[in-house]
């Protein structure tokens, strides 16, 4: 494929223990072994209090992370169409919707049915931030992270305005946790535009590739793995939080990977 | 406002619903007034509504070499893609520009959950039955998880999940990726199918109507629900007859995640970027495939934005009095159904419909009519707020 060049205009990161970039960055330069609270929750500003109290996890979550992006971009959340993605959804609400339905489907919240929508997080972020621009929920399994990229990327170009992107998963529940892992909660958001050069610069090229895509989480940062978004995009964070000009390869899905070139 | 874009070849497409299987079973519904709704007999516990389901799909398992994909939703997928020759058409298109240069593009709002809710009513103690403890079905993306395995694409693949705009923004996805040159064509599915969360989820919103669907009805009393798979492929150039993918529009309400906007503001965002991207007026266009799921409050917004645009020589209809509300695979469907109506030239009825709004009775067809099409939009919302619009126009010699 043709690659694709954005820059980097903002960064939102939120995991139990580290609340935003300049954490992760203090985190990734120590060396330490992280330390992780997994029952810590956001209270995103950007949301209503009410919100803050009662919406799932996965909305607050990616909700903090997009927040935080469009602060240090300096740009007005109602202005950014948003690529949100996520592996495999709301876990949470997966577990006690399936759980309600096989033992009594007439007990099944209206709130509840209508949160399990994959686009929730989008759906609340664009009405609290009044945003009216295209707001779309993805999915790609283990390479959700690499196909937002090439989304939000392909978004920037084709409308020639910057992009939210908006990454997470949260902790599993219940049976489904088995055959959808995920030990803890994570979110990162990128606003990215059309490079100018002033600031970190992606290039993104996806390729046939017959070999997994094999970059590291950082050994200090390896229990962030246990999550499935984390996992994905945390070697390309550790190399863009290291000002690190090196190229990371994303999975992408059945036989491809995504090459990201990073230009600090 | 966008700027126009050059249209898109629509070189392949097909729909499988209650309707049946493949294009021609459509048209003959369309052209007949046939519809496809029947009491539910799909949930174990009872919840009387009627629903739109596809015949067959229990026993008809996905071909051995996919078996682990193997569940209702992709039997669905799989039922919908040999129609119409879909899949050799679609290889084709693969073999022609190689495999990294075609990008697999999926719309679905519940994917496989069908088979979690199946897992957790047949709990082995605290785990997943054996034969269930399979991770591609327990993901958003299981749908092209299935279809990238059927087809071998090398380029980009997502699953579009939005709720009932979803595979109506794959529409969009697809054109630019096209225009900013990282594939050559897309692959495009849509597909949901029944499952408890769906029917007993809008069920307790209270939007599930006791009888089947009446769209845009003065008496309307809610939706049907049904399930559905659609397929298209779209190319930058393909034979005069094609039609095409002239334009669309996105957009967010920002209002609720489970109600429109009252004044239709994101639906009309989306209108009007549609029309943008395509280049026409409201005057230009013959025919609306409307949201129309017969809630009255997605009927009344839609019908008033409806009238407030569009002179009376746009004809619109409804169609979901046919098939059920297919949600996630709603928006391939219906743009299935505009164009098998642009094709067969007829405006189809708004079935079981029998006096409309009175804001948009100048517009609606109740009953079918004969007439070209040369220009249709359909639009498609879902919770969230979220919206889309496409624009299509027939082929130059059709």
């Amino acid at each position: 494929m043709d690659a694709l060049l954005v820059q980097i205009d903002g960064i939102g990161f939120w995991t139990p223990g580290v609340p935003d970039w300049a954490a992760f960055k203090r985190a990734l330069e120590s060396g330490e072994i992280l330390a992780i609270d997994a029952t810590a929750r956001p209270s995103p500003a950007a949301l209503p209090p009410a919100e803050r109290r009662r919406a799932p996890e996965s909305v607050l979550i990616a909700s903090e992370a997009a927040g935080q992006a469009c602060a240090m971009a300096a740009r007005d959340p109602a202005t950014l169409a948003g690529i949100f993605t996520s592996t495999h959804g709301d876990l949470s609400i997966t577990d006690a919707m399936c759980a309600t339905l096989a033992a009594d489907p007439r007990e099944l919240s209206p709130t509840r049915f209508h949160n399990s929508v994959h686009n929730a997080p989008a759906g609340y972020w664009t009405v609290a931030a009044q945003c009216h621009k295209s707001a779309t929920a993805i999915s790609a399994a283990h390479g959700s992270f690499a196909a937002a990229l090439i989304e939000a990327a392909v978004e920037v170009h084709a409308e020639g305005e910057p992009v939210l992107l908006v990454a997470y998963d949260i902790a599993a529940r219940g049976p489904v946790a088995e055959v959808a892992p995920s030990a803890l909660s994570f979110a990162v958001a990128f606003v990215l535009s059309l490079a100018r050069e002033a600031s970190t610069l992606l290039r993104l090229s996806l390729r046939s590739s017959a070999r997994a895509a094999n970059d590291d989480v950082p050994s200090s940062l390896a229990r962030l793995a246990s999550n499935p978004m984390a996992a994905q995009a945390v070697p390309l964070l550790a190399a863009i939080a290291a000002r690190r000009r090196t190229t990371i390869e994303l999975p992408a899905g059945d036989g491809t990977s995504l090459d990201v070139e990073v230009t600090p | 406002m966008p700027t126009r874009i050059a249209p898109l070849a629509i070189t392949a497409f097909t729909a499988t619903s209650a309707l049946g299987q493949g294009r021609a079973a459509h048209a003959d519904a369309l052209g007949s007034d046939r519809g496809g709704l029947v009491p539910n007999d799909f949930t174990g516990a009872s919840l009387p509504c009627a629903i739109g389901r596809v015949a067959g799909l229990e026993s008809n398992v996905v071909p051995p070499a996919f078996a682990p994909y193997d569940c209702r939703n992709n039997r669905l997928a799989w039922t919908a893609l040999v129609a119409d020759d879909f899949l050799n058409a679609a290889r084709a298109a693969i073999e022609r520009y190689g495999a990294e240069r075609v990008a697999l593009i999926v719309g679905t709002s519940t994917s496989s959950i069908g088979a979690t809710e199946e897992g957790y009513r047949t709990l082995d103690g605290d785990r997943l039955p054996e034969h269930l403890r399979r991770p591609a079905l327990h993901t958003p993306h299981s749908p092209g998880l299935f279809l990238q395995a059927v087809l071998g694409t090398r380029g980009p693949c997502l699953t579009v999940a939005t709720a009932c705009s979803s595979s109506a923004k794959i529409f969009a996805k697809a054109e630019r990726m096209i225009r900013v040159g990282l594939v050559d064509a897309a692959i495009l599915g849509g597909v949901d199918t029944l499952c408890d969360s769906v029917l007993f989820g809008f069920n307790a919103l209270e939007l599930v109507s006791p009888e089947p669907c009446r769209p845009f009805d003065r008496a309307r009393s809610g939706i049907s629900i049904g399930e559905a798979a659609g397929f298209a492929l779209v190319e930058r150039e393909g034979d005069a007859r094609a039609p095409r993918l002239v334009g669309y529009g996105e957009s967010s309400d920002a209002h609720h995640m489970s109600t429109p906007h009252p004044e239709g503001l994101g639906a009309r965002l989306a209108l009007a970027d549609a029309l943008a991207r395509a280049g026409l007026e409201p005057d230009d266009v013959d025919y609306v495939n409307l949201h129309g799921t017969a809630t009255s409050k997605n009927d009344e917004v839609e019908a008033a934005l409806l009238a407030d645009v569009f002179p009376t020589r746009t004809r619109a209809s409804g169609t979901k009095g046919f098939t059920g509300h297919a949600l996630g695979a709603a928006g391939i469907l219906e743009a299935v159904l505009t164009l098998l109506a642009m094709q067969e030239g007829v405006v189809p009825a708004t079935l079981n419909s029998r006096e409309a709004e009175p804001v948009c009775a100048a517009h609606l067809a109740i009953e079918r009519e004969e007439r070209a099409i040369r220009v249709a939009l359909s639009n498609s919302f879902g919770f969230g707020g979220s919206n889309c619009t496409l624009a299509f126009a027939a082929g130059a010699a059709a």
